[in-house]
């Protein structure tokens, strides 16, 4: 637990040595804001809630997130530090998870930077905190998904571009899954279990009712278990790739 | 075993690395004792770097083990890499960290606290000569501090055993000279195990040496013994002729 505080604090502050970290919070905040009330009307809508912010988080995180997982591993192996992280009396989970909960803690404090478009539909009405409580913890949790997808393949190149730039893809190929553009293209000849399996790793599927602000456990299973299954198959690629 | 274990700092037993058809290490045994420092000889590719990786616990080896301080690399990691301070070659070091910065990370990780973490740092600072550079950027740092700064990060913790991956690569003959002193002077204490191509090193800081070529120990002798490998009693001529036939 030590040396995952130690390693996550290393990273941590690895995102704020470079403008990288004040680049992305100021571009995640103004698009945040610019989509929320110019895209999703919020203030036309007449409702005193944050759906319409909430609804574009998985596209934000489309494109941010692998910004952030990119230099996870490939960051490490492109300068050799891997050999020297490698090394030192850690084990391998605890170097996996102290970089990832590096990341999600960064996402946390952009998400939570979004804190004054709470205070606007305050303001402005009685919304539901509690709702808008459980769409962020929801919203973080899909992050946590994407940023750990992203972490796995960050540790298969010593390239960030090409980790960027994959992680995107295949993202994006887990954020449509479920939709019904891709579920079409099976439903005409593939078993009605493999249309069915396709669907549920569809990101924006269980992020639908998140964005409402009903956490159904279901949905929180379905995100954990990403992470856990991407972080483990993390992992295995350090371990297999790290000399490469 | 156990005995063994006891009086030898550094034990490698039967190495072998395998990449596809190749074999960059092969079968390659030796112990190393507190008080000897082992040079490690070989042309570029001859399974220097590679044996070094593996004692480390980077590489798995295919067949074969290391022990380290009585700790088997294999079955026991953590312990093994707590008795070992390892400079990989090209130094590593985060580049985006200063020099305390990143010393005190590692001393973190080393499990040192409070007072005692920063005694550590300051401890590795003084014997590597970086007070200069502790606020600077890795990254701006010149070779030669930035070798300094892998040496620090290695000897910090005081381990029993070091290995070290070409430390005095690409210095200048002042820097080397530096590195040698610092590495001669906590040989009497340590099992130290250089790996170089440089052949002046040998005479400067080693007791003994081995001169490996695909992966197989062709010499292990003292400096004095592997001259008389060679009528001109020169180590360039002994290299040569010792690693021609390989």
């Amino acid at each position: 637990m030590r040396n995952v505080g130690l390693i996550m604090r290393r990273e941590l502050r690895g995102y704020f040595a470079t403008p990288l970290a004040y680049i992305f919070i100021v571009i995640f905040l103004a698009l945040a804001g610019a989509l929320t009330f110019f895209v999703g009307g919020l203030l036309q809508r007449g409702q005193a809630d944050l759906q319409p912010f909430f609804t574009f988080h998985p596209w934000l995180y489309l494109f941010l997130v692998p910004a952030l997982s990119m230099r996870l591993w490939a960051e490490e192996r492109r300068t050799g530090t891997i050999e020297l992280f490698l090394t030192l009396p850690i084990t391998m989970s605890e170097a996996v998870i102290a970089k990832f909960l590096a990341a999600w803690a960064f996402t946390a404090i952009a998400v939570i930077l979004t804190f004054p478009l709470w205070i606007t539909v305050n303001l402005l009405g009685n919304p539901d905190n509690g709702v808008i409580l459980a769409s962020y913890v929801g919203s973080l949790l899909m992050a946590g998904a994407f940023l750990a997808v992203g972490s796995m393949i960050s540790a298969t190149t010593k390239n960030q571009v090409i980790a960027f730039v994959v992680t995107t893809a295949a993202l994006f190929v887990f954020a449509l899954a479920g939709s019904d553009a891709v579920l079409e293209a099976f439903r005409g000849w593939a078993p009605a279990i493999v249309v069915d399996l396709i669907a549920g790793f569809g990101f924006l599927t269980h992020f639908q009712s998140i964005a409402r602000g009903v956490i159904d456990l279901r949905d929180a299973i379905f995100f954990g278990s990403v992470i856990v299954l991407a972080l483990f198959a993390n992992a295995l690629i350090v371990d297999l790739k790290k000399a490469d | 075993m156990v005995a063994s274990d006891m009086t030898n700092a550094l034990s490698v037993r039967g190495l072998v690395k395998r990449f596809g058809p190749k074999t960059a290490v092969d079968d390659l045994s030796f112990e190393v004792a507190t008080g000897e420092v082992l040079g490690f000889l070989g042309p570029n590719g001859a399974g220097k770097s590679t044996t070094m990786k593996m004692i480390c616990g980077f590489l798995a080896p295919s067949v074969g083990t290391a022990v380290i301080c009585g700790h088997d690399v294999l079955e026991n990691p953590i312990a093994a890499k707590r008795s070992f301070g390892y400079l990989p070659e090209g130094a590593p070091a985060y580049p985006d960290m200063t020099t305390i910065g990143f010393l005190d990370f590692i001393a973190g990780i080393r499990g040192y606290n409070g007072t005692e973490r920063r005694e550590r740092v300051t401890a590795a600072i003084a014997k590597t000569r970086l007070e200069e550079v502790i606020h600077q950027p890795i990254e701006t740092l010149s070779k030669g501090f930035k070798r300094r700064v892998g040496l620090a990060q290695a000897l910090l913790h005081d381990p029993a055993v070091l290995i070290l991956d070409e430390p005095t690569d690409g210095l200048d003959p002042n820097q080397k000279f530096e590195v040698r002193k610092l590495i001669k002077a906590m040989a009497a204490t340590k099992a130290i195990v250089i790996s170089t191509h440089i052949l002046e090193e040998v005479d400067a800081v080693c007791s003994r040496a081995m001169i490996i070529a695909r992966g197989r120990i062709l010499a292990d002798d003292t400096p004095e013994g592997l001259r008389g490998l060679s009528a001109s009693r020169n180590l360039d001529d002994v290299f040569r002729e010792v690693t021609a036939n390989a």
